[in-house]
């Protein structure tokens, strides 16, 4: 009862800070509109790459430019949204370091949201709107025979995919606490594993895929339950519902980064001053 | 000073606060050294009480701060404000608690500085005619009315700081922190923060505890007074009694008419003359009026200033008082091997 108190009063807080940004953002408009045009141009790059990959080549791993195309679009539209939610816990360092975290600190409302949406910033959208188009144009171009179930997995990966990423966010933020400049560390694994993602899992070493299945379970953000969809066998051995598993996956990596944040806050040392 | 359990609004108990500091010591060593910034701290402030606390830079005060308002966890001992245990309730005690950090602010800086205090409404879920009663009151106190639309980024240093002081305020708390609450302000700002300090305290009986460097934001604002050195507590008690336990002196400087020998004035002592201007330096107990109207008396006086003896010489004199009764402080520092 109190954690979903808790909740509640973290999302009421994070709504409430993130419109104060979005006002601030909006006061320096041209500056906003330049930065949305930008990020849109920077990540559409990033899925030409593959566009050009495939112009060389018919198969990367043995999957085709739509299945491709299908697990970019799962992993970018999922981070996009961890990103756009959670992204600013990338500058908590800096937050720590410079000695404003305190201030958040002093307020009657979760930390973790305030700095969830401190900086919050809708330039971001420009990831999840290319991620989108290209999710949506893998699905009505890949072969797949669909069922209710298959359709049903798509926002399940999107959603779950999602939580999975703001799962790695806020842990990262956690050991960020402990070693404050830790905040490429993190990155490793934000923007290091959605393009780890972007890939099938055929093109990587065993020994890397069960490590993001079974130690920071980033496969069940698309590779496992794509897989289910396209009618591959699993990157490494796992049960038939495996693909079903997603949410539950994202459930307990969300509850152990609280954990991990609430253990990080306590130990929090604060700057000399 | 005697504050019974039942009274007690702030009651600190053998609080410690010890940081492990990992120092680089060469190539890919780490020497750790653990450093006790609050060591075995207590004390009790009793609701309605405005108490300074000072201290060198690093004696420990922000750390106590930090403490009472649940940023920073304890290592041992007992701590409570209203009851509750700052870290462990952090976000309860927020309500009752308005802090004001003179480095860092609160307020938004590319928005009107109303849109800081809405927010502030919103996030401590102020009743609405509360709001309105508190905002009212604050902004004609503090004379920002005319600054409510104005960007926080355009505000001077003065008025941002009395910008803060009003957002630390509006949810009604019953302790205020003040970390350097005039620090940088010019003189006209600082003496209009320090009467509403006292008016606040006056009319809402609000618990002020305030750090500074300015020992007339102290003369001004507080009947106690506590010093914090190297995280133990050296002093509580009036400000005049700090003083007297530092044998601090005030300067009382005359003009003469003319060039005369050093003034003999018990039990002031001429530490300086220069032409017909003597310095006279006296224990900061004494009554000024009472010496001058000795020295006028036998003296032809022109013209005269007393000078006020700064908050480090006074500590520093205090902290290096022979029979100091509280003991050497000891090297709070330790090696714990690397």
């Amino acid at each position: 009862m109190a954690e979903r108190g808790a909740v509640v009063e973290g999302v009421r807080a994070y709504r409430l800070i993130a419109v104060m940004w979005v006002r601030s953002s909006m006061t320096y408009r041209t500056s906003f509109a330049v930065t949305l045009l930008g990020n849109l141009m920077v990540t559409g790059l990033d899925f030409v790459g593959i566009l050009l990959m495939f112009s060389q080549v018919d198969s990367l791993g043995g999957w085709s430019l739509y299945e491709v195309a299908f697990l970019y679009g799962l992993s970018a539209t999922s981070f996009g949204l961890s990103d756009l939610a959670l992204g600013s816990l990338e500058g908590l360092g800096g937050r720590m370091r410079d000695g404003s975290f305190d201030v958040l600190m002093v307020r009657p409302a979760p930390v973790l949201a305030q700095v969830g949406a401190d900086r919050f910033a809708l330039r971001r959208l420009g990831r999840i709107t290319q991620g989108l188009v290209v999710l949506c144009w893998a699905l009505v171009s890949v072969d797949v025979e669909w069922t209710a179930a298959k359709a049903l997995l798509v926002p399940v990966m999107v959603i779950s995919g999602a939580a999975i990423f703001c799962a790695v966010f806020v842990a990262g933020a956690a050991f960020q606490i402990l070693a404050q400049d830790a905040a490429e560390v993190q990155n490793a694994f934000t923007y290091g594993g959605t393009t780890l993602l972007q890939y099938p899992p055929t093109v990587f070493g065993k020994d890397l895929v069960r490590g993001v299945t079974f130690m920071l379970p980033l496969a069940f953000v698309n590779w496992v339950p794509a897989a289910h969809v396209l009618g591959r066998p699993y990157p490494v051995g796992l049960p038939g519902w495996a693909a079903f598993a997603s949410p539950a996956v994202a459930l307990v990596c969300c509850a152990s980064a609280g954990l991990a944040w609430r253990a990080g806050l306590r130990s929090y040392r604060s700057t000399g001053s | 000073m005697a504050v019974s359990d039942d009274e007690a609004f702030i009651d600190v108990d053998k609080v410690e606060k010890v940081f492990d500091v990992r120092r680089r010591a060469g190539f890919l060593r780490r020497e750790l050294r653990r450093v006790r910034a609050v060591d075995s701290l207590s004390f009790r402030v009793a609701r309605g009480e405005m108490v300074g606390y000072i201290g060198p830079n690093g004696a420990g005060k922000s750390t106590t701060i930090k403490m009472l308002t649940g940023i920073l966890t304890p290592s041992g001992g007992r701590l409570r404000v209203a009851g509750i245990d700052p870290s462990r309730e952090r976000t309860r005690l927020a309500h009752r608690i308005g802090v004001v950090f003179g480095q860092r602010t609160t307020l938004w800086w590319d928005l009107p500085l109303i849109d800081s205090y809405r927010l502030m409404h919103r996030m401590y879920r102020i009743p609405d005619a509360r709001y309105r009663e508190n905002l009212d009151r604050l902004v004609h106190l503090l004379d920002l009315g005319a600054l409510l639309d104005v960007p926080v980024r355009q505000l001077s240093l003065g008025q941002r700081m009395r910008g803060d002081v009003v957002a630390a305020l509006l949810h009604d708390p019953e302790v205020l922190y003040l970390d350097e609450p005039t620090i940088g302000l010019d003189v006209i700002s600082k003496a209009r923060v320090r009467e509403f300090l006292r008016e606040v305290n006056a009319e809402r009986g609000t618990t002020v505890l305030l750090t500074t460097h300015d020992l007339q934001d102290i003369e001004r604002l507080c009947s106690r007074v506590m010093v914090i050195d190297r995280g133990r507590l050296m002093y509580d008690g009036p400000l005049a009694g700090l003083h007297e336990v530092g044998e601090s002196e005030r300067t009382l400087v005359v003009d003469l008419e003319r060039e005369l020998p050093p003034i003999e004035a018990e039990p002031a002592r001429v530490v300086r003359v220069e032409g017909p201007r003597q310095w006279l330096a006296f224990p900061a107990g004494e009554s000024a009026a009472a010496l001058v109207a000795r020295i006028a008396a036998r003296y032809p006086l022109v013209d005269l200033s007393v000078r006020e003896p700064d908050i480090e010489s006074v500590i520093a004199r205090m902290l290096h008082a022979p029979g100091d009764a509280a003991g050497l402080p000891q090297d709070r520092s330790e090696g714990v091997g690397s």
